[in-house]
C-alpha cells in the first residue's frame, strides 16, 4: 500500500501529500524536530536584535539552563515511570534555604544540609506513592505544603541567623571558568551523561521504562515495583535540592518562593521534551532540549521588553502550543 | 467528614469556650473562598480530569471585580457580577477546550493555564487593591436575620444548591461519574466523552469565579496573588472530602466541610498560641495522613484477600 501519494492525488493535493510527507519525518525524528526548534528560537533572537546571538550569550543561556535542567532531570525520572513530582520547586527553595542558614560553620556542612532536606522530602515521597501506593499529584502535593509551611516556621526561628549565601555556592550558580564555561555546568554535566547512561544501560534504568509502561507486567515478572519508585522520588528530591543549591547560588539571596517560578517549567521542559507523563516513553536528552528552549524563550521575552505579566502570559502559551504539536505529532 | 468537622468543632469549642456568633461568623467568611475553589476542582475530578488553574481563575474573577466594581453603584455590581460568573465558565471552557482537542495530559494544560491566567490577574491589578460597594460586600460579609447565619454560608449554600443540584439532577450528573470511572466503558456506551469532560471544566470556572467574588466580599479587596494558595489548598480540600482523584467518586459536600475544618485548623493554633505558620504543615500532613491511610487500608485489604 505505499503507492507514492501524488500518483493517486489530483495535482492540486501535491501540496498536503509534501505537508504530510514532512509530519512524517518529523514524526520519525523528533529528537531532530526539537533541535531544528531550538535553533530556530536561537535563530529568531538574532534577528529580533542583530548581534545578540555571542559566545557570552551562549555560556549565559547554558548557565541560566542549568538548574531547570538538574530539575527537569528528576522530574524526567519519575515521569517515565508514570508520576510527577509538584513538590520539586518548595524542595528546591528548602534546600537553598537550609544551606544559607548553616553555611556560618562549614561550607561543606552546609550543602549537606541542603541535600538533607531532599533525601528527607523523597523518602515520604517514595514511601506513599511506592509502599503506600499514593497518586503522584496528591502525594507531592501534600509533601510539598509541608515542606513549605515547615519552611516558614523554621525561618521564624532562625530570624538571629541571617541566611547567607557561600561564596563557593555563588561561584557555583553564577561563575565562569576558562573563558566562559558556566561553572553550573560542572554539575549539570556530570548528572545529565549520569542519567542518560544510567537510563539506558543500567537495570534501575530500564526498571522504570518497565515500571512507566507495565506496572502489572512488572509484578508478575517478578520485579519489587516499590523499591524502584522509593529510589526513583528520592533521587528526584536530591536532584531538586541540588537545583535549589545552583538557583540560590546565582540569586544570592535565599528567600521563601525563590523556586517557585520553575515549577511549570520543570514539568514543561520534560513534556516538550517527548517524555509521556503516562509513563514508560522518552528520555532525558529531549529533556534537555526542553529545558534549553524554555531558557531561550525566557531570553526572547525579555528582549522584548514586555512587562512581566504578559511575559508570564506569552511564556505559558507558547508551552501550550509547544506540547499541543508535541503531543499531536507522537500521538 | 462531617464526623471531622463536628470533632474540628468541638476542639474549638473546647479550647476556645467563649466561641460565639462572631468565631462562627469570621470562619464561615474565612472558608467560602476555599469551599469554592473545592467545589470547582470536585466538579473536574469528578469527571476523570484535574485542575491546577482554580486559584487562578478566582484570582482572575476577584481582580476583575476589584477594578470594575470601584466605583460602580449597588445594581451595577450585581450585573458585573453575573457578566464575571460569565468569564468564569468561558475561563473553564478554554481549558475544557484544550483538554479535550490537544490531548495534552490534563495536568500540564491547567498548570500551564493557571501560569497564564496568573498573568492576566496581574496584568489587570498590578498589587492588591480596587474594590467593590460596600452594600455589595455586605452580601458575603453581612448576616441574615441573627449573627449566627452569615451571608457567607446562605451564599455558599445558595450557589452550589443553584448550580450543582441541577447538574447532579440531570443528565450531564450521571455522565460525569460515567466518564470519570471508566472513560473507555463510557466511550463504548455511546456517552460524549470530549463534551462531557468540557463541561465539566465549564463547571469548575464557573466555581471558581463564584469564588473569586465571594473572595471580594470577604476581604474586600482584589489580590491578584491569591491563586496559587486556593489551587492546592482546594485541592486538599477535595481530597480530604473523599473524592478520588482516579475520577468517579465523591460528592461536593465533603470538600465543602473539609473546606470549612482547613479553615478552622489556623484558628485553633491561634487560640492555643501556636504559630499560625504551622496551619501549613499542619494541613499538608493532614493530606498526606488521609492518603496514605487510604493506602494502607487498600493494601491490607489486598493482603486478606
Amino acid at each position: 500500500m505505499n503507492m507514492p501519494a501524488h500518483s493517486i492525488s489530483p495535482r492540486g493535493a501535491a501540496a498536503p501529500a509534501k505537508a504530510l510527507r514532512i509530519i512524517g519525518l518529523l514524526r520519525r525524528y523528533t529528537a531532530a524536530a526539537l533541535v531544528l526548534l531550538l535553533l530556530a528560537f536561537v535563530g529568531g533572537i538574532e534577528i529580533a536584535r542583530p548581534g545578540t546571538v555571542t559566545p557570552i550569550w551562549i555560556s549565559n543561556i547554558i548557565l541560566f539552563a542549568a538548574p531547570l535542567g538538574i530539575l527537569a532531570a528528576g522530574q524526567t525520572l519519575v515521569m517515565l515511570a508514570g508520576g510527577i513530582d509538584l513538590s520539586v520547586a518548595s524542595v528546591a527553595t528548602a534546600s537553598a534555604y537550609l544551606m544559607a542558614t548553616h553555611s556560618s560553620s562549614s561550607g561543606f556542612g552546609a550543602v549537606l544540609w541542603g541535600l538533607a532536606v531532599g533525601l528527607a522530602v523523597g523518602l515520604v515521597n517514595g514511601i506513599g506513592i511506592a509502599v503506600l501506593r499514593v497518586q503522584p499529584l496528591v502525594m507531592t502535593l501534600g509533601t510539598g505544603l509541608m515542606t513549605e509551611g515547615t519552611l516558614i516556621v523554621y525561618s521564624q526561628k532562625m530570624l538571629a541567623t541571617a541566611p547567607r549565601v557561600p561564596a563557593f555556592i555563588q561561584a557555583l550558580g553564577s561563575g565562569k571558568v576558562l573563558g566562559g564555561i558556566p561553572i553550573d555546568l560542572f554539575l549539570w554535566a556530570p548528572i545529565a551523561i549520569a542519567v542518560l547512561i544510567g537510563l539506558r544501560h543500567t537495570g534501575f534504568g530500564r526498571l522504570l521504562y518497565a515500571v512507566g509502561d507495565n506496572r502489572e507486567a512488572c509484578q508478575l515478572s517478578g520485579v519489587r515495583i516499590w523499591q524502584v519508585l522509593l529510589a526513583d522520588y528520592i533521587l528526584c528530591s536530591l536532584f531538586a535540592a541540588a537545583a535549589g543549591l545552583v538557583v540560590v547560588g546565582g540569586t544570592n539571596a535565599a528567600d521563601m518562593s525563590l523556586a517557585d517560578v520553575y515549577l511549570l517549567p520543570s514539568v514543561a521542559a520534560v513534556v516538550i521534551g517527548g517524555t509521556s507523563i503516562f509513563g514508560g516513553r522518552g528520555g532525558y536528552g529531549g529533556s534537555i532540549v526542553g529545558a534549553l528552549i524554555l531558557t531561550v524563550l525566557n531570553s526572547l521575552l525579555t528582549l522584548l521588553d514586555a512587562p512581566e505579566p504578559i511575559k508570564q502570559i506569552l511564556y505559558g502559551a507558547v508551552i501550550l502550543v509547544l506540547a499541543t504539536a508535541y503531543t499531536r505529532l507522537t500521538d | 467528614m462531617p464526623a471531622l468537622l463536628v470533632l474540628a468543632l468541638a476542639v474549638t469549642v473546647a479550647i476556645h469556650p467563649e466561641f460565639g456568633s462572631f468565631d462562627a461568623q469570621s470562619l464561615a467568611m474565612g472558608a467560602m473562598p476555599l469551599a469554592f475553589a473545592a467545589a470547582a476542582q470536585t466538579v473536574v475530578v469528578i469527571s476523570g480530569g484535574i485542575d491546577l488553574s482554580v486559584g487562578s481563575m478566582m484570582a482572575v474573577s476577584n481582580v476583575l471585580a476589584a477594578v470594575s466594581m470601584e466605583d460602580a453603584s449597588f445594581g451595577q455590581s450585581l450585573a458585573l457580577a453575573a457578566a464575571i460568573v460569565l468569564a468564569g465558565a468561558l475561563a473553564g471552557a478554554i481549558n475544557g477546550l484544550i483538554v479535550v482537542f490537544s490531548r495534552v495530559p490534563d495536568v500540564v494544560v491547567t498548570l500551564t493555564t493557571g501560569f497564564i491566567w496568573g498573568g492576566v490577574a496581574l496584568l489587570l491589578l498590578e498589587k492588591p487593591g480596587g474594590g467593590a460597594p460596600e452594600q455589595f460586600l455586605a452580601l458575603g460579609a453581612g448576616t441574615l436575620f441573627t449573627p449566627w447565619l452569615s451571608g457567607a454560608l446562605v451564599l455558599l449554600a445558595a450557589a452550589v444548591a443553584i448550580i450543582w443540584i441541577p447538574v447532579q439532577q440531570s443528565r450531564l450528573g450521571l455522565l460525569l461519574y460515567a466518564v470519570g470511572s471508566d472513560r473507555a466503558s463510557a466511550l463504548r456506551s455511546g456517552v460524549n466523552v470530549g463534551l462531557t469532560r468540557f463541561l465539566a471544566y465549564v463547571l469548575g470556572g464557573l466555581f471558581s469565579a463564584v469564588g473569586g467574588i465571594g473572595l471580594i466580599m470577604t476581604t474586600g479587596i482584589g489580590s491578584p496573588l491569591a491563586g496559587v494558595y486556593y489551587t492546592l489548598s482546594g485541592l486538599a480540600a477535595a481530597v480530604l472530602g473523599g473524592v478520588s482523584l482516579a475520577g468517579g467518586r465523591g460528592g461536593i459536600v465533603g470538600p465543602v466541610l473539609a473546606a470549612y475544618v482547613l479553615t478552622l485548623i489556623p484558628t485553633d493554633l491561634i487560640f492555643l498560641n501556636i504559630d499560625p505558620n504551622f496551619g501549613q504543615v499542619i494541613q499538608g500532613t493532614l493530606i498526606v495522613l488521609v492518603v496514605m491511610v487510604g493506602g494502607l487500608a487498600t493494601l491490607l485489604r489486598g493482603r486478606k484477600r
